[in-house]
């Protein structure tokens, strides 16, 4: 981050500390802004509130163990987190993923995708001043979260995917509950358009405003729907597939817009998108194992291992430094929403505060992510 | 029989009564306006507790929820059980505040609401004050409470507050021009700024059925202008709470803060009648040319059911705004009423003046 | 031109708002499409999964026999210590000495629900139960104890 002397503050300087309680952070984000009127001079996002150094908590955890914390680091997409990890550790020790287990997971992490989309679609309205949203996006997440609830015996935290496979098998009724959700999303999603997408004092608030220029999108690292908006391509599930995202005939949004309009379309065809890769598979689940036989202290030989995947808001990386032992001798997790949040300065500069809000909503920052 | 059905009958009892007893003409006036006084407030309390409830069930229908419904019948004691909750809590003085004007901030809010519905007509002969010139009155009166609003945002010494205050300052200078405008509008074709006299006009048809299209243009400009007057979304820049947290009145507490509420409850009544009253007749009930069996079943209906029934269905609509968009921004507002509805407005004083002296009118 | 490009803008931006209002009203007038579920009282039909992960307890049989052997797997497998297992030696009728549970401490406060104990446990002597409503007045109700007073192990259970 930047740091305190990068900004003087001059004679007469409005400052405002937005944060860490503040109904717009969405967490416990805490940015100093320097104000001239309205308009925004600088912003310094000063994080760390809720660290729970979940990177070195997962040094004494074994290779099973770990994994449950990552599901509170970007809660909203916590099964593509639990993915992630359970992708480095198969590929450490080259576990062979059942074919059923990775369309679960696929499946699995599409959905998450879809919920942790309406919230952010919620969350946008709210953040601009529009509370019904808010209500409409949870109409359809509620149910997905209960589908979640059967299969995975959580809503939120599920801890489901495990290394080699997944936790459990799917619940009876879950292709039938999915088929039946999707298809009345399908209807709804027009309402997304109708009350917030279509609407004029909506599009006239997030059109133009917090431009992100390519250039500065791949030099503050940004990812996810965050980057896409800016025209870059960078959908892990296209560039380096994992779990048979090879098979799956879906498009790369990209836009070319840069402002929170681009990012924001980019969101709402994410969530067609998902809706079509869950069409695909969802009958087309095969039968076998739900997991691969494993050891039951499963150990990495010695070595480095990566592995990165595309969470609802960008680009997640694990990085496990293993020395042979049962648990990682190291452990780094390259979070998208640290590296989308040191975008925000940049975006926010010269808008205006009511600008401020709708920019981060449109970046959907977590705030336990960049923290960690 | 006039007992029961018309409120002026009520009032000229008391009157007479009390002039039986007092004798002394000063001393009657007195104890009326004392009388008036607690009524008024008695009846703007009831009413706000009636909004805050109709907002709560009204927001929570319109979100696919069912809103307050545990307290009391329906949830209907809801509201009261807030109030008691503010009533309790404790009425915090920031430390560095500047006491004097942070104390009177809410009753400056309270007295300006409170003097406004002086002139309303709440039925036949029903009003507090008809002097002759009320719609001037209103709108000059009710500009006052931004005055509470910038003594509340500056003297919080909170920069939210403060920068809440300045939004509101330069919201409701640059919508009054569109208020006034819209009214002036009606004026021209009463030629009246007595509130009794432009009921008594609309008394063959509505001005919003009788104006043609600027009368309907006037109101709408009216609806949409007076929404961002009080301070509601999606106008409500002044407080904001995605941005500035609760804007102006952040740092109140307990009893301001609910004062606070009430004077934008009442508010939001005040210009609903007011809206009420110049477009859609006031306590005039709804009659259709010569249909004299269909006027007469209406006329039966009392004068202050007509004001009451006209009155909430205007704040239902701007319920409806509220619950369905999101919020401006603060140079949007400004574009809005200056490249928008203000040359709108004047195009529609000149339109309006054109059907006044054609005679259209009728 | 410029005059009927501002008037078409009023137009569009007009109707888009009135899309919106007519969604919010036909929601306003349609009350049957509320969500709202009204815990608690609709506690009797509350039907949660059967997977749902409430708390950890241990399944009893009527003769207060349960399954689990103290081998201290699910111990091992909790990433934060929220089981301890208490063991003893107890004397078989033939007269060996065998470790059986003593006491197995649960610490619900510290429960992540994260299932990993359900898994490791290799005589299926735990299961998650659905019941959620955790909230006492006094923390020390959440260190359960899990078995029962004077149960023994199933018979055949290794
Ligand atoms: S559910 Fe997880 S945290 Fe809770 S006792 Fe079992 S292993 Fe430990
Ligand atoms: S509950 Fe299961 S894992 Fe834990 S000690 Fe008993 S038998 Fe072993």
């Amino acid at each position: 981050m930047l740091i305190e002397e990068d900004y003087i503050t001059e004679e007469g300087d409005f400052v405002v500390n937005i944060g860490p309680q503040h109904p717009a952070t969405h967490g416990v984000l805490h940015l100093k802004v320097w104000l001239d009127g309205e308009t925004i001079k600088h912003i310094e996002p000063h994080i760390g509130y809720i660290h729970r150094s979940i990177e070195k908590m997962s040094e004494s955890l074994s290779y099973r163990q770990f994994i449950y914390v990552t599901s509170r680091m970007d809660y909203l997409s916590a099964h593509i987190n639990n993915q992630a990890c359970a992708l480095t550790v198969e590929k450490a020790m080259q576990i062979e993923v059942p074919q059923r287990a990775k369309v679960i997971r696929v499946l699995m992490a599409e959905l998450n995708r879809l919920t942790s989309h309406m919230l952010w679609w919620g969350c946008t309205g709210l953040d601009l001043g529009a509370v019904s949203p808010f209500f409409f996006a949870f109409r359809e997440r509620e149910i997905i979260n209960e589908l979640m609830e059967d299969t995975c015996g959580a809503r939120l935290t599920m801890n489901y995917m495990v290394p080699g496979g997944v936790m459990a098998d799917l619940h009876p009724d879950f292709q039938r509950k999915v088929k039946e959700v999707i298809a009345q999303f399908k209807v709804n999603i027009h309402e997304y358009d109708q009350l917030l997408s279509d609407n004029v004092i909506f599009q006239e608030r997030v059109k133009g405003v917090g431009y992100l220029s390519k250039e500065d999108a791949i030099s503050f690292g940004c990812s996810g729907p965050t980057a896409r908006g800016s025209g870059i391509s960078c959908d892990i599930r296209k560039l380096y597939p994992y779990d048979g995202y090879e098979n799956l005939k879906f498009d790369e949004i990209i836009e070319q817009g840069g402002d929170c309009w681009a990012r924001y379309k980019v969101r709402i065809a994410e969530m067609h998108q998902s809706m079509s890769i869950i069409d695909q598979l969802i009958d087309n689940i095969p039968e076998g194992d739900f997991q691969a036989k494993t050891k039951a202290v499963l150990k990495l030989p010695k070595g480095e291992f990566y592995q990165r995947v595309e969470t609802a808001r960008g680009e997640l990386g694990v990085f496990i430094v293993s020395e042979g032992g049962t648990t990682p001798y190291r452990i780094k997790y390259r979070s998208p929403n640290f590296s989308n949040l040191s975008a925000l300065p940049t975006m926010a500069k010269g808008c205006k505060i009511g600008d401020l809000v709708a920019i981060m909503s449109t970046i959907d920052l977590v705030i336990p992510d960049v923290d960690r | 029989m006039t007992l029961l059905y018309s409120l002026s009958g009520l009032s000229y009892h008391i009157q007479s009564w009390l002039t039986r007893l007092l004798g002394n003409t000063m001393a009657v006036l007195v104890s009326e306006m004392v009388i008036v006084g607690l009524c008024l407030i008695g009846f703007l309390v009831l009413l706000s507790f009636t909004l805050g409830y109709m907002e709560r069930r009204v927001a929570a229908f319109m979100q696919l929820r069912l809103g307050p419904n545990r307290v009391g019948p329906k949830g209907t004691l809801q509201i009261i059980a807030d109030t008691i909750k503010l009533l309790f809590k404790e009425g915090l003085t920031p430390t560095n505040a500047d006491k004097f004007m942070f104390n009177l901030a809410p009753y400056i809010m309270i007295i300006t609401t409170m003097l406004v519905t002086a002139p309303l007509a709440f039925a036949r002969n029903f009003q507090i004050w008809d002097l002759n010139i009320g719609v001037f009155y209103v709108s000059a009166v009710s500009s006052i409470s931004v005055i509470g609003i910038l003594m509340a945002g500056w003297s919080s010494n909170n920069k939210y507050s403060l920068l809440g205050a300045m939004r509101s300052g330069a919201q409701i200078v640059s919508y009054e021009l569109s208020i006034g405008l819209s009214l002036i509008s009606i004026v021209i074709l009463t030629g009246s700024l007595r509130i009794s006299d432009i009921v008594m006009s609309q008394q063959n048809g509505w001005w919003i059925f009788k104006g043609h299209l600027p009368a309907l243009i006037a109101f709408v400009i009216f609806i949409v202008a007076s929404t961002a007057e009080i301070n509601r979304a999606p106008f409500d820049l002044a407080e904001a709470e995605q941005e500035l947290t609760a804007g102006f009145h952040t740092e109140y507490a307990g009893m301001k803060f609910a004062m606070f509420l009430l004077s934008e409850y009442v508010n939001l009544f005040i210009v609903s009648a007011l809206a009420a009253t110049l477009f859609l007749g006031g306590w005039m009930p709804f009659h259709i040319g010569s249909w004299s069996g269909f006027n007469h079943v209406m006329d039966f209906i009392p004068s202050s059911l007509w004001f009451m029934g006209k009155t909430f269905f205007v704040i239902f609509i701007i319920m409806w705004f509220r619950w369905t968009f999101p919020r401006l921004r603060v140079d949007q507002l400004l574009n809005l009423e200056w490249k928008y509805l203000l040359p709108i407005s004047m195009l529609n004083v000149l339109l309006m003046t054109l059907v006044a002296l054609l005679g259209w009118h009728g | 031109m410029f005059i009927t490009e501002y008037f078409k803008t009023i137009f569009r931006s007009v109707k888009s708002l009135l899309t919106g209002m007519r969604l919010t009203g036909y929601y306003f007038t349609h009350p049957s499409k509320t969500l709202t579920q009204e815990y608690p009282d609709n506690r009797k039909e509350l039907k949660l999964a059967d997977r749902f992960r409430g708390e950890v307890v241990m399944p009893h049989t009527e003769a207060n026999e349960h399954r689990c052997t103290g081998c201290q797997a699910c111990e091992l497998a909790c990433p934060n210590g929220t089981i301890k297992i208490i063991t003893k030696q107890e004397i078989l009728p033939d007269g060996k000495k065998k470790k059986r549970l003593d006491t197995m401490i649960y610490n619900l406060s510290m429960c992540t629900f994260c299932n990993l104990c359900i898994v490791a446990c290799p005589s299926d002597a735990i299961t998650m139960s659905q019941d959620f409503e955790h909230s006492v007045l006094d923390r020390s109700k959440l260190r359960k104890i899990l078995n029962k007073p004077d149960s023994k192990l199933m018979e055949g259970v290794e």
